[in-house]
């Protein structure tokens, strides 16, 4: 069978979500075909990678309109990675969800949930500046769904914020995108970047402004300070698979800036190139320092979680404003293990808060919950890898990231901060684990309510936890096998370095054939 | 025209800033439309100005106005619409679970009481 490995990724939950609506009345047939089609979508994307591994940037052409007047969707190496860390964490999730019941807490999960994966994979695949906003649009609406699932207060009103910050965000997308087209006159980035590369001096400020503008938007996306206070609420409140899945949610404004600005403002812009590396850069470090902060302030372990996602987006920020030659695979290596980590950790977290009768996750003492010795050695694993500390995939990340930032004028501060705040988030993460794991009451203090003593038999539902083993062991897996994914990661920002052949692939991509109907342009004219 | 044209927008836009400021869930909601339609005129606009030309093509015309704006002023009002409905919902929902329509608003009391119970 010859599936075509550029539309296949974006066709496939797209499908099941129409399908899994038909057939609503079945929870137990919705499962089933979720399960398959996200297997499916991991087969997809691993065979996208492969394509791409050994293929220029693939073209397809929606609707066979040729570049720049149709939509184009583009296949090339990142976009393949993000397609295939994007269905793994989504499997895990998925099945972490069905073991665990959350999928029945309200309805409709599993139609959210792939129009959720085809509203990313589009993002990831598009290379249009509109069908990105549409893309963006489509996994913004099934996250609206996702994060309310389940109902309760502190979601609602963390979703009206989640919500009306983003309806902000897609009005400015809208601004940047309009003032864009009114100076250069077409939407697809290819295109858009030669233009750029020739723009008559009048107009660069205004281009320029656009493109701040559309890192505004991005940064929305991606929680970069001061734009992320929404995301600690929103993620410490929902339901810890859609928490988990949500860790790739960040990635897509960090996916949109490598891509986008990386191909509008890249080294062939001429006098705009580079406009947002030092806004990066600085914003970045900002971002760090206050997620550190976040986290020591945090009250409870979810919360905590959700600012180490701001703090390993900050890390990237900073990677991709450092932009020497070794900071993007190291950008790429630091991606792919905090995406996993953080999708873990909050599975786990789960775990935590069902079994504390008390206060839950909150960092407060409380007695003792079962199995507490299995849990802490996995919550000491996933710390030591979302900290960076060796010997997992977080110290090789960081590691990398310093290393590529030695290289840059302002290493100094680089340094200094990054070094810090890991200490700062480790001191974090310390308290958190002693307090949920060592101060726990004595079964003396053990009172009863309503008849029934609190502390009474407290039981974690073990199930799914296939899905925590799973994520977390991404962080051994990318230890062991450092080198040849820092070599795919290499070979992705060698792919992203050429932005001359991705232009040439996108641009002269001819239209196919179409045997059934010709089309006489000459008559009309 | 263009005079009137970018005064609107302009006007539109300013307002819909200042009321996305306001502390009740509704005056945000009326700001966000607002700046819906500040930014689908300013797409429109970016396909310049044109009175009386076509957009599709036509034996008969010499000029054409720009179509592209128009299909993405379009896709904008159905995305931005679908989205506006979508918040109206869920600040209806957050008044009647909140007890209030600010939008930090969580009802104090209530919680305490939550808290109490069933401590999360």
């Amino acid at each position: 069978m010859n599936l075509n490995p550029v539309i296949w990724p974006l066709l496939l939950p797209l499908l099941s979500a129409i399908v899994l609506l038909l057939v609503g009345k079945l929870p137990k047939v919705q499962r089933g075909i979720n399960l398959l089609s996200g297997t499916l979508l991991v087969v997809f994307s691993l065979n996208a990678m492969q394509f791409a591994l050994s293929n220029d940037p693939q073209a397809y052409a929606l609707g066979n309109w040729p570049a720049p007047f149709g939509i184009i969707l583009v296949l090339d190496q990142l976009s393949a990675l993000m397609l295939v860390i994007t269905s793994l964490l989504a499997i895990a999730a998925l099945w972490f969800a069905i073991r665990q019941n959350s999928d029945r807490l309200g309805a409709n999960f599993h139609v959210l949930w792939q129009l959720q994966l085809f509203g990313l994979n589009g993002a990831f695949l598009t290379g249009d500046l509109f069908n990105l906003f549409v893309f963006f649009e489509v996994l913004l609406l099934a996250s609206y769904g996702l994060l309310l699932h389940g109902g309760g207060r502190r979601k609602t009103k963390a979703g009206l914020h989640y919500v009306a910050l983003n309806l902000l965000g897609s009005t400015l997308f809208l601004f940047a995108v309009g003032a864009l087209y009114g100076t250069l006159g077409t939407l697809n980035m290819a295109d858009l970047a030669q233009k750029i590369a020739v723009i008559p001096e009048q107009n660069q400020a205004l281009v320029a402004s656009a493109g701040l503008l559309l890192l505004v938007v991005f940064a929305i996306k991606a929680a970069m300070f001061p734009l992320y206070l929404w995301l600690p609420q929103a993620y410490a409140n929902t339901t810890a698979p859609v928490a988990a899945l949500f860790a790739i949610m960040t990635k897509v404004g960090i996916y949109a800036i490598i891509r986008v600005h990386g191909m509008l403002f890249g080294e062939g812009a001429g006098e705009l190139a580079g406009l947002h590396f030092s806004w990066l850069l600085w914003l970045g470090l900002a971002t760090l320092l206050f997620a550190a902060f976040g986290a020591l302030a945090a009250a409870s372990l979810r919360q905590l979680v959700a600012y180490l996602v701001v703090a390993s987006v900050a890390t990237l920020l900073v990677a991709i404003g450092i932009n020497q030659p070794e900071s993007m695979p190291a950008t790429l290596f630091y991606l792919i293990h905090s995406t996993f980590i953080a999708g873990g950790l909050f599975l786990l977290a789960d775990y935590i808060r069902q079994g504390r009768p008390q206060h839950a996750d909150k960092l407060l003492p409380d007695f003792a919950m079962p199995r507490i010795a299995l849990i802490g050695s996995v919550f000491l694993f996933g710390s030591i890898a979302i900290s960076g500390m060796p010997p997992l995939s977080g110290f090789f990340g960081k590691l990398l990231i310093l290393r590529s930032a030695l290289q840059h004028p302002d290493f100094w501060w680089i340094l200094t901060t990054i070094l810090s705040t890991s200490l700062l988030i480790i001191i974090a993460l310390v308290r958190a684990g002693s307090v949920i794991f060592y101060q726990t009451l004595p079964q003396e203090k053990c009172h009863t309510r309503d008849g029934t003593a609190i502390c009474a038999n407290p039981s974690i539902n073990m199930l799914g936890c296939g899905s925590i083993v799973g994520l977390l062991s991404i962080g051994v897996i990318l230890t062991l096998f450092a080198q040849p994914i820092f070599s795919l990661t290499e070979s992705i920002s060698q792919q992203l370095a050429d932005n001359k052949r991705y232009q040439q692939q996108v641009l002269q991509l001819q239209p196919k054939d179409n045997p059934h109907k010709t089309l006489h342009w000459e008559g009309i004219q | 025209m263009e005079v009137l044209l970018a005064l609107s927008i302009g006007v539109m836009t300013a307002s819909g800033v200042f009321l996305i400021l306001r502390p009740r869930t509704f005056a945000v909601v009326l700001g966000l439309t607002l700046l819906a339609y500040a930014v689908n005129l300013f797409l429109f606009a970016m396909g310049r100005l044109q009175i009386g030309l076509p957009a599709v093509i036509d034996a008969q015309q010499s000029g054409y106005t720009d179509p592209l704006p128009q299909a993405l002023v379009l896709t904008a009002i159905v995305i931005a619409f679908g989205m506006t409905a979508f918040l109206i919902v869920l600040a209806i929902k957050a008044r009647s679970e909140l007890g209030n329509d600010h939008v930090d608003g969580l009802h104090l009391a209530a919680d305490e009481e939550e808290q109490r119970h069933h401590p999360r």
